[in-house]
């Protein structure tokens, strides 16, 4: 007898497309897929409890290993809820090293999700393309802190290291060379019938849903909905600088990639002003006690991440080590819309709405 | 006909060396294809490609074949056992077997069937099976699915392949490959690509499908599938459908200079004096690297794309091209 049945498929946590040790059962219909239920926490190394016993200089090295992608902007996170529970001011040099290594570390962090997405999709040299330019940035960070991946740059009250001498030329001549291989980028992809195919029209949601989600970064502004906290709730010195937030209405893949290459584009021209008026001197350090203890009471401060909101909540005791410590993981929150997008979906959109979600594993595991 | 009575000793010895020789020389083109796709594409990814192994990197992949030679040969346990090792054999023997109606050059050719064409296309789908069969007997989910598009793949793209050609049949009156060289002689102006430019095109797209090569490379869909219908697979017998797919490279790359770009002629006639096989060698090494450079640049199409391409698009521009071919050739006949 000639019969059909539904395919149980276990993809991951060793799949090539899941970004590490993501882990989603799906039941296919033929390559229909009819149900998904993601099992996360195969990452999980406890950080909000760990940190319960640590120092706030000591929980920093953690926040590298969250979303190790995009580990300058974590670093901030949680030494602005600190400078905001203590009221500390910094450094107007140390700002300016804080605003533009974390813009760097957009631009990078969105070229792996650039290269590895068209990966996903089954372009392979675009990874390669976007790696070189990644590996300018990383090593900038390394002649900055001496580390590529996880950096452990920040601290309360400022930055570790002052930029060699050198250094902001570097950056500076970063940021036409990054535009004319952006132009390239969208030379080979943007435009290739093939990927528009892929992308445009899949995965689709609309505004309302993504608030309702919680969802944020290019995953809400792909929807319409312009909120970037850089803009709408201004840390740093963030206020000073002309740039715009891209917004695309589709709510699509195809809508997320848009955004996120045109905030490539911004980061470039934040870059470009903060260069300018980068201070010749100054401290990179606000005067801090040895030993930090903020006083008693609770914060929360967000900030925007290349993935989205990331905030932190510190509840202190005005001891050394928090008494709670809780972070709001942007790639976390992101990934709960996935099991509804993908429903009636086939299996090669699962890859293409999955990794148009950007996740990184760290991240969503904590 | 009288092919046994033909059949002596000393004629039998020379289809057999032939048929080493030709395995020779296909096992070398394998060989070396490898190694310069993997150079060609570390070329445009910036990167170097193989240079470790001798000189150049130059026997990279030897070391590649020795090293799945001396793998440990694994069936899974719930596998199909008998279909499980006789799949590669039946996607590697007919890529093979087709080689043998390819002419190099007027003289250079192994058999002239009058069906030479149909023979090709008719041989090579059975490699389909051979890639139904390693993913049905793996029983593996992600095998399966790879199997599946496969086998919906190459049945969507065998049509318009096929139709694809009956334009540069009907310009030549034959299905035999020689004769369709020699109605393309005398200059790059006589070759069937410029009659048959939409053939062409469809027969390229149709046969990069055929291929299972990126951008069609969706039964071995990566990040999809793992690794498709040869997730199971390995040691020498993975070899054979690596094996397979490289000497399809090789047939469909001889096969299209031989219907579209005018088999061993030069393409301006003062040049003649160059050997034949060197016109056939270049052109067939050109497409070749056109094969090996879409790869490097294309992301996959989509599967329910894929066939809506099949169907929808290439299948009614093939059968509009062999209308108007027809229409075409009745009137120049009229006219005459």
């Amino acid at each position: 007898m000639i019969r059909t049945e539904e395919l149980l498929l276990n993809v991951g946590p060793q799949h090539p497309s899941t970004h590490g040790v993501f882990r989603i059962i799906v039941k296919l219909d033929g390559e229909v897929i009819t149900e998904a239920t993601p099992v996360i926490g195969y990452l999980h190394r406890g950080t909000e409890k760990l940190a319960e016993n640590l120092t706030y200089t000591q929980v920093i090295p953690y926040t590298d290993r969250m979303d190790y992608v995009s580990a300058m902007t974590n670093n901030y996170v949680l030494c602005h809820a600190v400078e905001t529970l203590m009221d500390l001011e910094i450094p107007e040099r140390a700002e300016f090293l804080r605003l533009i290594v974390m813009e760097l570390q957009r631009i990078a962090s969105h070229l792996v999700w650039w290269g590895t997405y068209l990966l996903d999709i089954g372009a392979m040299s675009p990874f390669l393309y976007a790696f070189r330019e990644r590996e300018m940035i990383v090593n900038m960070f390394n002649e900055l802190c001496g580390a590529r991946l996880t950096y452990f740059y920040m601290r309360v009250g400022g930055v570790k290291w002052d930029a060699p001498e050198g250094w902001i030329d570097k950056v500076r001549d970063f940021i036409p060379y990054m535009r004319e291989k952006l132009d390239e980028y969208e030379q080979l992809v943007s435009g290739n019938e093939i990927f528009l195919a892929r992308v445009k029209g899949v995965g689709t949601y609309d505004a309302q849903s993504a608030i309702d989600f919680g969802l944020s970064g290019a995953n809400l502004r792909s929807t319409g909905v312009k909120f970037d906290l850089r803009k709408d709730q201004p840390y740093s010195i963030y206020d000073r600088f002309d740039f715009d937030v891209p917004v695309q209405t589709a709510g699509d893949c195809y809508a997320r990639y848009l955004v996120r290459f045109e905030e490539i584009k911004q980061s470039l021209r934040i870059l470009e002003q903060a260069v300018e008026q980068f201070p010749e001197d100054g401290q990179i350090m606000a005067k801090v006690p040895r030993v930090i203890r903020p006083p008693e009471g609770e914060v929360y401060t967000r900030i925007e991440s290349p993935r989205g909101e990331i905030g932190c909540h510190i509840v202190s005791k005005k001891k050394p080590q928090p008494y709670r410590l809780k972070f709001r993981r942007p790639s976390f929150v992101n990934l709960q819309i996935l099991p509804k997008l993908l429903v009636g979906e086939t299996m090669t959109n699962l890859v293409t709405i999955l990794g148009g979600i950007d996740i990184v594993l760290g991240e969503v595991d904590g | 006909m009288n092919l046994l009575q033909d059949l002596t000793f000393s004629s039998f010895m020379w289809f057999l060396s032939g048929a080493v020789v030709l395995l020779a020389v296909v096992l070398g083109f394998v060989t070396y294809a490898i190694y310069f796709e993997r150079k060609v594409i570390g070329w445009i990814q910036l990167r170097k490609g193989p240079n470790r192994v001798g000189p150049l990197g130059l026997f990279q992949t030897v070391a590649d074949v020795l090293k799945l030679l001396l793998k440990e040969d694994t069936i899974p346990r719930n596998a199909d056992r008998f279909l499980f090792i006789l799949a590669p054999v039946i996607a590697f023997v007919p890529a093979f077997v087709v080689l043998a109606t390819i002419p190099y050059t007027s003289l250079l050719q192994f058999a002239d069937l009058n069906v030479g064409l149909l023979y090709y296309f008719a041989l090579s789908s059975i490699s389909t099976i051979g890639i139904l069969l390693g993913g049905w007997a793996s029983n593996n989910k992600y095998s399966l699915l790879g199997g599946m598009r496969s086998a919906a793949q190459m049945i969507s793209y065998e049509v318009p392949l096929v139709m694809s050609v009956v334009g540069v049949v009907l310009l030549s009156g034959s299905l035999s490959l020689n004769t369709i060289v020699e109605g393309q002689a005398g200059g790059f102006w006589q070759w069937n690509i410029l009659p048959q430019f939409v053939g062409f095109i469809i027969f390229i797209i149709a046969a990069v499908s055929e291929l299972n090569r990126t951008p069609f490379d969706l039964p071995e869909a990566e990040s999809e599938l793992v690794a498709g219908y040869h997730v199971e697979y390995s040691g020498f017998r993975f070899a054979f459908f690596m094996l397979a797919e490289y000497v399809y490279v090789y047939a469909i790359a001889a096969l299209t200079t031989v219907l579209f770009l005018g088999g061993w002629h030069s393409p301006l006639p003062f040049l003649d004096f160059i050997p034949a096989i060197v016109w056939f060698i270049l052109k067939f090494l050109s497409i070749v690297f056109f094969l090996f450079w879409i790869r490097a640049t294309l992301p996959r199409i989509r599967v329910d794309h894929l066939m809506s391409l099949g169907w929808k698009v290439l299948l009614p521009l093939a059968l509009v091209n062999i209308f108007v071919t027809t229409i075409v050739i009745e009137l120049i006949k009229y006219f005459k």
